[in-house]
């Protein structure tokens, strides 16, 4: 990655609060900048504020406060957004359900069906694009909802949890592979996890937030190329950076008490 | 055809041959006459004889009951969509929705009759006030049960109001609507069956309910019970006819129609 590269911010948040008209606090005044190709993880206990931030930052909830900015050419649909759950429409087919962003833009459908095809190829699931998502299971589930999220061909990917309902040895392949896509493809990741484990395979930066109100507490450079690969797992750096995460987490901890 | 299946229609067709069946010895050896209580055979051929002028009876009571279901889908929906576009007309209008339905049909039906001068059209316009509202509440309902994430998604990607209307509430809406449907069915045939009642004639073409009215007055009891059969076979066809559109619309993707057991 080039010294240029690192200086675009691509996410430029000051101050941004939100408190919802019942009077919670779900944000506190944030600031965070993510530059263009990072992968940036943010990690904290449910209810940290940390899906309410990614809300802010796609502009699908507004801010109470504070200045949020993305980069010319980051803004959707060179935005994408990929939920907690799969978020599929169920009486639609999968390649019903990829092309949706494409529809929703009005692209002609030979074009975005090409687009489909190669957005599931991506993911791995070119055999599935006439099956109805509830003939799918868990996993490939979040792989259609990747596949929508890439098929505007995004040059930045907010993810709320996307692995988090998933079983552990499903989660670490969907890992891997992601890690292995969004360093192909040159993506700008903001992540949001609670696993520490997770956070520090596929991140080159970890952030780790406080709860109620949220605000970044700290944060963790995770020194290793991408893509990662399994072998990282079982290496004594992997080792060092997860309970070095564990403890920033566990000194957090008090403040969330108050 | 697994054993199941098989079970679940030979057991009600068991029950129904062994009711013909002892609804025929009690009439044979009570010896009741058939102005009473006429047997099954009695009112099969009476069906098949006075077949002509009951089945354009069947048409007239079946083209009210379409009618009137028509009009209940197409009005009830166009108003839950509006209902759903704003909180401000549902409240302001759900509330004579409601008004109309817990008022009984057979009290407004007279004033309807009296107002309306094609009687025909006033037998549509009671079906329809039968009918419509199971339509408009569960429509209204349907149409506000949206996936969260899915509305998000909407959003980030720019969908229009009329996006999201066609692309995401309606679908949304479906389950809801055909079960809504199923009920307005049952009560759509109600209401034209109870109109005609009321209003005494179907005008120059008159219904089943007339017919039934009519035997009644005239003691032909086997007509009767000729009449009363066609219209609840018609009801259950209509039930059945109901349910396959649902199926064919739901069966890949929502859990009420799902077909394959677990």
């Amino acid at each position: 990655m080039t010294a240029s590269h690192r200086d675009t911010a691509v996410i430029d948040i000051l101050g941004a609060r939100k408190t919802y008209p019942n009077g919670t606090r779900a944000l506190d005044p944030v600031d965070l900048v993510v530059r263009e190709g990072e992968f940036v993880t943010i990690v904290g206990p449910s209810g940290c504020g940390k899906s309410t931030l990614l809300r802010l930052i796609a502009g699908v909830s507004p801010a109470t406060g504070g200045d949020i900015s993305l980069a010319e050419g980051f803004a959707a649909p060179k935005l994408a957004y990929v939920f907690q759950s799969p978020t599929l429409m169920p009486w639609a087919s999968v390649q019903a359900n990829v092309r949706l962003p494409l529809d929703l833009a009005g692209i002609a459908r030979a074009q975005a069906d090409a687009a489909t095809r190669d957005a599931l190829e991506r993911v791995g699931l070119p055999d599935f694009a006439q099956a109805f998502p509830r003939e799918l299971s868990g996993g490939m589930q979040m792989r259609a909802s990747i596949a929508r999220a890439l098929v505007t061909g995004p040059r930045l990917l907010l993810m709320d949890e996307p692995f988090g309902a998933l079983d552990e040895i499903t989660r670490h392949r969907l890992d891997r592979e992601f890690s292995e896509l969004s360093a192909r493809e040159h993506l700008t990741v903001l992540f949001v996890t609670h696993s520490i484990y997770e956070a520090v395979f596929l991140s080159s930066r970890v952030l780790v937030m406080t709860s109620r109100p949220g605000r970044i507490y700290g944060e963790i450079a995770i020194d290793r190329p991408h893509p990662r690969t399994d072998a990282f797992r079982g290496t004594t750096e992997f080792a060092a950076y997860s309970a070095r995460l564990s403890d920033m987490l566990a000194s957090a901890m008090p403040e969330m008490a108050r | 055809m697994n054993e199941r299946n098989w079970m679940s229609i030979a057991a009600p067709v068991a029950v129904g041959l062994i009711f013909l069946a002892l609804w025929h010895a009690l009439v044979v050896i009570s010896a009741v006459p058939s102005y009473i209580v006429p047997g099954p055979l009695l009112v099969l051929d009476t069906l098949l004889q006075d077949w002509e002028s009951l089945y354009d009876s069947l048409l007239i009571t079946l083209q009210v009951t379409g009618s009137a279901l028509g009009l209940a889908v197409l009005l009830g929906s166009l108003l839950s969509i509006l209902f759903v576009q704003s909180r401000l007309l549902e409240s302001a209008l759900l509330p004579y929705a409601v008004i109309l339905q817990v008022t009984p049909l057979v009290a407004i039906a007279p004033l309807i009759i009296i107002w309306v001068n094609e009687p025909y059209d006033a037998l549509v316009i009671c079906a329809t006030v039968a009918c419509i509202f199971p339509v408009i509440a569960n429509t209204t309902v349907g149409l506000r049960s949206v996936d969260a994430g899915l509305l998000d998604l909407f959003r980030l990607y720019g969908a229009s109001r009329t996006q999201i209307l066609l692309r995401l509430r309606v679908p949304s809406a479906a389950p809801y609507f055909f079960a809504g449907l199923r009920v307005a069915t049952a009560l759509a045939l109600i209401g034209a069956v109870v109109a005609e009642f009321v209003a005494g004639t179907g005008g120059t073409r008159s219904g089943l309910a007339y017919q039934i009215l009519q035997s009644g007055l005239q003691l032909k009891i086997p007509r009767l019970f000729a009449a009363l059969f066609l219209i609840t076979a018609t009801g259950v066809v209509l039930f059945l006819l109901v349910s396959w559109l649902s199926r064919l619309v739901l069966r890949r993707w929502h859990e009420s129609e799902l077909t394959q057991l677990r």
